[in-house]
Parts: structure tokens; C-alpha cells; sequence
């Protein structure tokens, strides 16, 4: 394959039933991108955190409302974009899942564990329009 | 495919031996079921594992939680038995080998108990 930049884009309904569908694209998404084995979960690990995320939290399982996941890669790097139409929130506001205080708390681990495990992690809120995250996993080093 | 969960007793120790994947709905509800049955027959010492658990998400990682600290209230106690690599990768990285007592050998893990 040669090194051009793929885009795929993919929209869901805000249910937790396509978990499963957009883990198996993501899957083979980035088989075609050329991930290793440790890449590929990291990977679909962390699309399938922020798009769960985006569906409970974001869009609060609002059928009406969806989520848009836009991967951008190529034999570089591997870019994940997962945009939902939620009220969002502030990321400097998330408690640190590894604070002793926190640790007992079964909840609020998704994104240190997304931001843990790729090479870039941003999110943004966008007025009246809901919350964009993006990540990215570099593929050349390893 | 989300998990199974099949309990046993051995030696007075309850294990709940754990296959398939731990992800929100309906592997989170099969764990939390299955931990429950067994504290509402106040039966206080389980060991959960985890050997043939391929996957776990966050809300994975927040059940097991759970499960330790309810646990604990009721005067009992979780443990843990046969991470794979990855489990424990993420147990590590979220400092929560810091909270569970975890074993790769069943009857040393049931021996300790007995402590």
C-alpha cells in the first residue's frame, strides 16, 4: 500500500449496540493502515472508550442524537476523530482516576486510559454543537 | 461475544471463573450478577478468574471495582486470580494492583484466604 492518507467516516446512533460494529471496523481499519497487534488494540481500545464516552455521557443515549467518527491514517500514524452533540464537558475538571482518593471509585477511567495509551490525545468543546475528540497512535516507531 | 460466569466452591472459597469479554452492558451486568448471587448468600471470600478473560474496557475495570468494595463493606473479601498480560497491564497502569490482591497460583490464592 503506498503512504497516502485514507479517510473513512463513519456516523452511529447513540446506542451502545454499535460498540461492537464500530470496534470491528476500527479492527480492520487498521490492518489496513499497517498496525501491529499491540497497535490494533490500543487502538480500538481507545475508539471504543470515547465513542461509548460520547454515547453515555455526551449524548446521553439521545437517539436523535449521533456519533461522528472520522480515521485518518496511513503508514505513519493512525488519527481517530469522535464527535458527539452533547453539552460536553471541561477536561481540566476530570478527577485523576490514580489519586488514592479516587481510586475506589468505579467510574471516570476511560480517558486517562485513551490518553495513556496514544501519542496525542485533545478535546474540544464546540459551542452549542456538542465535543470533538481526537487522538492519534504513531505507527512508524513500533 | 460478552462473558460467562461460572461459579464453584473450593475449600470454602467461591470462584467465579470469568470467560469472554468485560465491557459495559451486558458483561459488566453478567460480573455484577454473578458477585451479588453470591454475597446475598453471604458467602465472603471470592476469587475471581480472570484467565480466560480476553478483553476488559473501563467499565470493566469500574465493576471489578465494585465488586471489591462491596465486598469489603460486608466484611469480605475479593481477590483476584490469572490476569493476562494485558488485564494486568491496565490494573497497573490505573494503580489498582495498589488495591487488589492478585494470584497466579489457584491454591495459594485459596490458602490466602485462610489468613
Amino acid at each position: 500500500m503506498e503512504s497516502k492518507e485514507s479517510r473513512v467516516e463513519l456516523r452511529i446512533l447513540s446506542s451502545l449496540e454499535y460498540t461492537d460494529l464500530v470496534e470491528n471496523i476500527t479492527g480492520n481499519l487498521t490492518l489496513l493502515a499497517g498496525c501491529n497487534t499491540d497497535q490494533i488494540y490500543f487502538i480500538q481500545m481507545a475508539v471504543r472508550e470515547i465513542v461509548t464516552n460520547a454515547i453515555q455521557h455526551g449524548n446521553r443515549f439521545d437517539i436523535n442524537k449521533a456519533v461522528s467518527i472520522l480515521y485518518e491514517f496511513d503508514r505513519g500514524r493512525f488519527e481517530v476523530h469522535v464527535w458527539d452533540q452533547g453539552d460536553g464537558f471541561d477536561l481540566s475538571h476530570l478527577p485523576d482516576p490514580c489519586d488514592p482518593a479516587n481510586l475506589l471509585k468505579s467510574s471516570g477511567r476511560g480517558i486517562f486510559l485513551v490518553r495513556s495509551f496514544m501519542d496525542d490525545f485533545s478535546l474540544i468543546r464546540i459551542p452549542w454543537r456538542g465535543t470533538e475528540v481526537r487522538f492519534v497512535k504513531k505507527l512508524a516507531a513500533s | 461475544m460478552s462473558i460467562k460466569a461460572n461459579t464453584r466452591k473450593v475449600e470454602g472459597v467461591n470462584i467465579i471463573d470469568l470467560s469472554g469479554r468485560i465491557t459495559i452492558g451486558e458483561g459488566t451486568v453478567i460480573l455484577r450478577d454473578a458477585v451479588r448471587a453470591l454475597q446475598q448468600k453471604n458467602e465472603r471470600h471470592i476469587l475471581l478468574n480472570l484467565a480466560e478473560v480476553s478483553y476488559i474496557d473501563s467499565s470493566g475495570i469500574g465493576e471489578l471495582v465494585s465488586s471489591f468494595t462491596t465486598s469489603r463493606n460486608q466484611g469480605g473479601k475479593l481477590r483476584l486470580l490469572h490476569l493476562t498480560k494485558k488485564v494486568h497491564d491496565l490494573l497497573s497502569i490505573t494503580k489498582l494492583l495498589t488495591v487488589f490482591e492478585v494470584f497466579d497460583d489457584e491454591a495459594k490464592a485459596i490458602q490466602s484466604f485462610r489468613s
